[in-house]
């Protein structure tokens, strides 16, 4: 097994069209911190984009940052942070789940749409990402989106590569809308609700005209009373006033305290890399998209059909984070077989190779989408070179 | 430049008319099928009507059970269909051919449920813009993307085009607020792209379709994200002696981490022009003005005009007025999303719709009235300056041959300015027929291949919308 590191497009190019003539598959790295993150890849080949690295382009006041792929992440944050901006779309980290080393890297971020707490109000990395240039799998170099937020120009290729796990082709170049850094972060918290009662006040806290920012409910555990958080950002007097504000609207619900700037930080970053889970390091981890007024009934289904779970609420419910002791199947019987039709879906987040290689990783699609994505795969990658079976079998 | 040009007709599908009509009467109720040449001319054009197509027929079906029956029979039979929400579209993007029917989605427009809990409404896609959000305004819930067209613009369209309008600054397009949509391929497939829940499995189909302009299928349906309406809102206008000034001091209040909802941008004639149809009480003795609007609680937006006034200050600005009701409010609103009407009053135009990073705005606006100048015409500015999306429009006579080659020309140059300074063609209208020759200025003959092969999975006969967005001398390689 080789490993190429390019250190420019063109070489990228080369080593794309060589592996096509080659038919030799390859298996896309960024930083390693998320590779159990999709199906194991099996490839003859590594390409990583340690060697292109760097900031392009970064123009605070227009809000936008290009980099290349393999940029760490950590560089991008500094140098945001250092103008009081960020990316919105607070990524998770991945390492405390998978126990991961290295460095993430920006171009990570895009390929597999990563997202955190703010997603209810800022969207995911799909939602920021402007722009990408990548090799496609006969190994030309192509563009599309470019550095300004609104394009409409041409099909949006840059929405199918977000998330698309770097199977349609192998970003060399991400360019991100950004966000003003808030003054400040603030964050409510009730203790001791139900998993119901939470969801009803998340629910009523989102319908505020606050804007809630993140909202999310994590169970009693370890002697833990259970918590109910939402956070505001903004500047300091109105976290102030919008938390004195929802916390009357959610009076029923019993007393609740604030947090600050600094708690409230480690609390979401906590929420957002999903270590208040409290998973085991064995543990099976489900991540499911849902939508927020079905959360409840969902979880009632998983109990009343015997599946023992922890679980922690994000996204104001519309996210349930599920761990599970290691069992056949990983649990998917039940948890996919409960799902709400069309409006959820499981996401095999963590589990051991062997498993997330016969259990769908992804939840399953409909005939009619498997062809489409199918169709896609060779419109973009007919030697089907890319990073093989990472979300489906044969794409 | 020449007229843009559409594909020549294909005579063997104007001779089986009558069969053609005939096949569709038996897929749709009478009342769903246009055939007769004066109800058809409603159809003939968009809001580019300096181009016209009588359409074979028009099919306007009731359920999405029957478009996916039009199309399948349509596909079988190689009848091309120009898809069709409102047809406000300014890029052509609805303008038909000869040789195919328009597929109207107006019929469908249901509002299907709202789900407060979840901050989501599903909708048939022949609703309007402006009825989703009045549907949940009493709740206090509104639809962000709002096109200046949104009382008679269509969800359907919206999503073709990935629609914006004057707050996506804060809110986003039209893709980031739709997280669903059932589609009905040509082949006649239905599928249900995204879902209910915010993130949704597999490659990213659904960003795909937003934007597609009607080539990859007809959204029947669609579930969209609604947010709480803010406490307040308020718009400030902003006077300036210098549009360099009225530019910069749009990079100063992003600069300074303030993100209103609203940073419209007016120049001289785009003033003069809405201050006579909508008495918005616009300043006249200024060269630029800005629309910047706040929302939040009342101290909060006090707080934050503090902030973008002491900024506007730095920059020379000259007239500062505050909406102080309802009122004013609204008719400082209705004059800029008036601006396209209030200038078709004054002349006919072109609308140009090409975007560029803001730090370029300065440059990008000078160079636009050279051009425009050079051509001997004239041209309004107004636009969403917050995000970099210029609208000059280019008055000219449209009864005058010669004048409207010296527009499309002037258009043209514009939009290849916006590309050399970093920017792209569309921001949010699309490519449409308009600008459809212009691509090979953004794109490498490469990108076009590679656009155009992904299209070509969802209707491999190129029957959808066929002439659009793809330059027609490039097809041959697909």
């Amino acid at each position: 097994m080789n490993r190429f590191v390019p250190a420019s497009l063109e070489e990228a190019c080369d080593i794309v069209r060589a592996a096509r003539s080659n038919s030799r598959a390859l298996q896309i790295a960024g930083g390693g911190t998320r590779a159990g993150l999709g199906r194991p890849v099996q490839a003859d080949d590594v390409l990583s984009s340690a060697g292109l690295s760097g900031i392009l382009v970064y123009e605070p006041a227009e809000m936008v940052i290009r980099a290349r792929s393999g940029t760490p992440l950590e560089e991008v944050e500094a140098a945001l942070a250092g103008n009081n901006q960020m990316l919105p779309f607070e990524p998770v980290d991945h390492r405390p789940l998978y126990g991961s080393q290295g460095r993430p890297t920006i171009g990570a971020l895009a390929a597999c749409n990563i997202s955190g707490p703010r997603r209810i109000r800022a969207g995911a990395a799909r939602d920021s990402l402007i722009g990408v240039r990548f090799v496609n799998g006969a190994g030309e170099e192509l563009s599309s989106g470019g550095r300004v937020m609104k394009n409409v120009t041409g099909l949006d290729l840059v929405k199918l590569q977000a998330g698309a796990y770097g199977t349609l082709g192998f970003l060399t170049e991400v360019t991100f809308k950004l966000l003003p850094k808030p003054e400040c972060t603030g964050t409510l918290v009730i203790e001791g609700l139900s998993g119901s009662d939470a969801i009803r006040a998340m629910s009523l806290a989102l319908q505020s005209p606050f804007e809630v920012s993140a909202a999310a409910h994590v169970p009693a555990c370890e002697g833990r009373v259970p918590q109910t958080a939402v956070r505001v950002e903004h500047f300091r007097p109105s976290v102030d006033y919008r938390l004195r504000e929802i916390a009357k609207r959610l009076a029923e619900f019993g007393a609740s305290r604030m947090l600050d700037t600094g708690t409230s930080l480690a609390f979401w970053a906590d929420v957002r890399d999903a270590t208040v889970l409290g998973a085991g390091p064995a543990d099976i981890v489900w991540r499911i998209s849902i939508r927020p007024s079905h959360t409840a009934a969902y979880l009632t289904a998983l109990r009343t059909a015997g599946l023992a779970f922890r679980y922690m609420l994000d996204h104001g419910g519309g996210l349930i984070w599920l761990a599970l002791p290691p069992c056949d199947n990983a649990g998917a019987d039940i948890i996919r077989q409960a799902l709400p039709a069309g409006v959820a879906h499981a996401l095999l987040a963590r589990a051991p190779d062997a498993t997330r290689a016969s259990v769908p990783v992804f939840q399953p699609l409909p005939d009619a989408m498997m062809k489409l994505t199918a169709g896609i795969k060779i419109s973009m990658d007919a030697g089907g070179i890319f990073n093989p079976g990472r979300m489906y079998d044969g794409v | 430049m020449v007229a843009i040009a559409f594909p020549e007709p294909d005579p063997s599908i104007l001779d089986r008319r009558d069969e053609i009509v005939a096949g569709l009467a038996r897929l749709v109720p009478p009342h769903c099928l246009i055939t007769s040449e004066d109800e058809r001319r409603v159809f003939e054009t968009d809001a580019l009507t300096a181009y016209r197509r009588l359409p074979l027929a028009v099919v306007l079906p009731e359920t999405t059970g029957q478009v996916s029956a039009v199309l399948a029979w349509c596909n079988g039979q190689g009848v091309k269909v120009i898809p069709r929400g409102a047809g406000t579209s300014l890029s052509g993007g609805a303008i038909p051919q000869e040789d195919a029917i328009v597929l109207g989605v107006s019929k469908m427009n249901a509002i299907l449920y709202v789900d407060y809990d979840s901050r989501i409404m599903r909708v048939q896609t022949g609703v309007t813009n402006l009825a989703i959000s009045e549907a949940v305004m009493p709740d206090g819930f509104f639809y962000a993307p709002d096109p200046s067209s949104q009382l008679a613009c269509t969800i359907a369209g919206n999503i073709a085009m990935n629609s914006g309008g004057a707050h996506c600054l804060k809110y986003g397009v039209t893709t980031n607020n739709v997280i669903g949509v059932r589609m009905v391929l040509m082949d006649g497939t239905i599928l249900d792209l995204g879902s209910d829940a915010l993130d949704s499995p597999g490659y990213d189909l659904l960003g795909l379709v937003t934007g597609s302009e009607g080539q990859l299928g007809v959204v029947t349906e669609a579930v969209v994200r609604i947010f709480p309406s803010a406490e307040g809102a308020k718009p400030v206008l902003f006077g300036f002696p210098l549009a360099d000034s009225a530019g910069s001091c749009v990079a100063a209040i992003i600069g300074a981490g303030i993100i209103p909802v609203a940073i419209e941008y007016m120049d001289k004639m785009a003033i003069e022009i809405c201050e006579a149809f909508a008495k918005a009480g616009y300043p006249l003795d200024v060269e630029a003005m800005l629309i910047v609007e706040v929302e939040g609680s009342d101290s909060e937006m006090e707080e934050q005009l503090a902030k973008i006034i002491a900024i506007a200050r730095q920059h020379e600005v000259k007239v500062i007025k505050e909406s102080r009701s309802a009122m004013e409010t609204a008719a400082i609103w209705k004059g800029r999303k008036s601006a396209f009407g209030a200038t078709g009053r004054v002349a006919d135009y072109i609308c140009m719709d090409g975007t560029v990073p803001t730090g370029q705005l300065a440059m990008v606006l000078e160079k636009t009235g050279e051009i425009v100048a050079g051509y001997g015409l004239r041209v309004a500015n107004v636009f969403h300056a917050g995000d970099g999306n210029m609208h000059p429009l280019i008055l000219y006579n449209v009864n005058d041959p010669d004048e409207q080659a010296k527009a499309e020309a002037a258009g043209a140059e514009i939009l290849k300015l916006c590309v050399d300074a970093g920017g792209c063609l569309t921001g949010e209208h699309g490519v449409g027929i308009e600008k459809r020759d212009l691509m090979t200025h953004q794109f490498s003959d490469a990108e076009l291949q590679q656009q155009m092969r992904v299209r070509a999975v969802f209707d491999p006969q190129w029957l959808l919308n066929p002439a659009k967005v793809f330059p027609l001398d490039r097809r041959s390689q697909t």
